[in-house]
């Protein structure tokens, strides 16, 4: 049986052998450094992520109706009367928040280990990209199940594009295709959820693994293990790709997919996280909810938004506050000034400001989800007090560290005090 | 400047504090097939009136222990075959026009309002001489609509009254979701698939890592 396997394979090998040499380039002879920790999972999970979203859209579609008066229906179709359907939804649903938590951690690893720093810039452009991309998939989808959270979330956020100055409101008609959200919009929406965005996103995803593979992975020491090769030409502090990290990475699998089950079979609605509760009201143009808040990945950038005072009663700063907020992701590498990668031999300087940048983007993420008189309201008076509200003021505070983050970094990163670097790794 | 930096230091506190108007916990027991049924019943002699479930089929009631026959003779008073959903009869434009809001479909009523919600509101009806249809509600101030269990709380002891709103709540917790009980039992028996998995997955990253060091 094996041999018969093996004659197979060079059967096909001698008739179509970029296969086998792209795996040998990609996997069983491609060195990555050998102390790769817990960080390191985010990345395989996110690929992982991105497949079990392909598969279960793709049932989903089966059964979904993309249309204003059935939408809402043909996801309770899926959820009672296609067999196995709630799996796929809850899938889906799922692997939704399960994508962004993962590559939020896979974007903090990167900040960790610095490695975004050259020579991996375009690893890291390629990875903002796939964010970006990604955060524009999540809002398509979102309106799909037609929910009243989906009908206003996009309301909302269709109407962020008409603030812009002069060209605004045509922007905002052009993106709905009508004056409200409606059938038109949730057509488009479908239509790019389900193929345009998907292709951007795979295809952005073999750049990042391509433009990864020709420079080598980063560690968390931030040593290039291409400065040290045996006799061979090979990396000493390499092991190959495969079969060392595949064995290692289905392990992290494993633990994951145990954390994605519990969620989607116990927890599918992760107390309203996951699955909003007014998302099981029927969209409804005529009454807008009290409170609109979008789902948590986008928290952070909302709490951005709402914060941002108004400028001559036009909201345009806070979108363009937003939008530079994810923006400034690119310029990353060039805005890091430090002579080290890792946080490992980083100063203080970096440490704190990578610490106090968590804390903001989680209490922007929070805020995000709540009312802005969450926290009450000040119970005094000032002149400079616009707002009243504590929330409000927090998630001002909180935004002005965000951007200090970026903005100061060339500053505190050359000025910190680095360790020296092993010339090895460790383990 | 001292003052917002207390208020900062101490937000947390205040969310702490700050809570909203308090839900009596549902007692649910999604288990009961004697309570789901009970449940079954009083939603379609009261709510069915005016309510529908329309993307619930009536022989999915199969769940709760019930047969086809069993079903048909006692829960369908408006369709003519189990496989048809709980489709209510009132228009929504009829509704309308007598209440000013058409009455919501109630499919997925538990999984936007929440069971203690829904506990609550339908125990928590008084006389309001002041309103349209002489009632009011105190987790739902200026409701529309009237409370149709009058007569069962006005027969029934306080005791009574709350088990037989309990049956109804739960029986609407279970159209929400019909699939909920299952995908736990199934859930249970994947985690257990995947418990082993992490066995021999972890001894054959341990076998090949031998050598790395």
């Amino acid at each position: 049986m094996a041999s018969r396997l093996m004659a197979l394979w060079d059967w096909f090998d001698s008739r179509m052998p970029s296969v086998g040499e792209e795996f040998r380039k990609h996997m069983s002879e491609y060195y990555a450094p050998k102390n790769f920790n817990f960080w390191y999972y985010f990345g395989v999970l996110s690929m992982l992520v991105l497949a079990v979203q392909i598969v279960s859209g793709i049932f989903l579609t089966m059964n979904y109706k993309p249309d204003a008066a059935l939408a809402f229906g043909s996801v309770e179709y899926i959820m009672r009367d296609v067999p196995g359907g709630w799996l796929i939804r809850y899938l889906h649903s799922t692997g939704g928040s399960a994508f962004f938590l993962v590559v939020y951690l896979h974007m903090f690893r990167a900040m960790l280990y610095g490695s975004y720093k050259e020579p991996r810039e375009l690893v890291w452009i390629f990875g903002v990209l796939i964010y970006l991309a990604l955060m524009a998939e999540a809002f398509l989808g979102y309106l799909l199940p037609w929910g009243q959270m989906s009908y206003w979330g996009a309301q909302v956020i269709v109407n962020l594009f008409g603030v812009v100055p002069f060209i605004g409101p045509d922007l905002a008609l052009w993106i709905r295709g009508d004056y409200v959200v409606s059938d038109a919009t949730l057509n488009r929406f479908f239509a790019l959820h389900v193929i345009a965005l998907p292709l951007v996103l795979l295809g952005l995803v073999v750049a990042h693994i391509l433009a990864l593979h020709d420079v080598g992975s980063n560690n968390p020491d931030g040593v290039e293990i291409k400065k040290n090769k045996d006799a061979n030409g090979r990396p000493v502090d390499g092991i190959p790709f495969h079969p060392y990290y595949t064995v290692k990475d289905t392990v992290g699998v494993v633990v994951f997919l145990a954390i994605f089950c519990i969620v989607m079979f116990f927890l599918p609605e992760m107390g309203g996280y996951f699955l909003e509760y007014n998302n099981f009201i029927p969209a409804d143009p005529l009454k807008t909810p009290e409170h609109i808040a979008p789902l948590w990945y986008f928290t952070p950038y909302y709490s951005i938004l709402r914060a941002v005072p108004p400028l001559f009663n036009s909201q345009f700063p806070g979108v363009a506050a937003m939008g530079i907020a994810t923006l400034i992701l690119f310029l990353l590498p060039w805005l890091d000034r430090s002579p080290v990668k890792s946080i490992r031999y980083r100063g203080v300087y970096y440490k704190s400001a990578l610490a106090m940048f968590i804390v903001a983007f989680l209490v922007l993420g929070y805020l995000g989800v709540k009312p802005t008189t969450v926290w009450g309201q000040f119970g005094f008076d000032a002149f400079f007090l616009d707002t009243k509200d504590r929330a409000t003021w927090a998630a001002r505070v909180c935004t002005v560290i965000y951007f200090a983050f970026f903005i100061l970094m060339p500053w505190y990163t050359a000025q910190d005090k680095v360790k020296p670097v092993p010339d090895r790794v460790t383990m | 400047m001292r003052k917002l930096l207390a208020a900062l230091l101490f937000a947390p506190a205040t969310l702490l504090a700050a809570g909203g108007d308090a839900l009596d916990p549902a007692p649910i027991e999604p288990r009961d097939l004697v309570s789901l049924q009970a449940g079954a019943r009083t939603f379609v002699n009261y709510c069915m009136n005016c309510h529908g479930a329309q993307y619930m089929r009536y022989n999915r009631l199969t769940d709760l222990g019930l047969t086809e026959a069993q079903i048909f003779d006692n829960l369908m008073f408006s369709a003519d075959k189990v496989g048809e959903t709980m489709k209510v009869a009132m228009s929504a434009k009829d509704g309308k026009a007598w209440f000013g809001v058409p009455p919501p479909d109630l499919s997925v009523i538990a999984r936007s309002r929440g069971a203690d919600w829904l506990y609550t509101y339908l125990r928590t009806f008084y006389r309001d001489e002041k309103s349209a249809n002489g009632w009011n509600n105190k987790a739902f101030p200026n409701v529309a609509m009237p409370h149709v269990l009058w007569k069962l709380q006005a027969e029934q002891s306080t005791v009574q009254y709350d088990i037989t709103v309990r049956d109804l709540v739960n029986f609407l917790v279970y159209v929400g979701e019909p699939s909920a009980q299952s995908r736990k039992s199934i859930g249970i028996v994947v985690l257990f698939v995947l418990g082993v998995l992490f066995v021999f997955a972890y001894a054959m990253k341990k076998a090949f890592w031998k050598d790395v060091r």
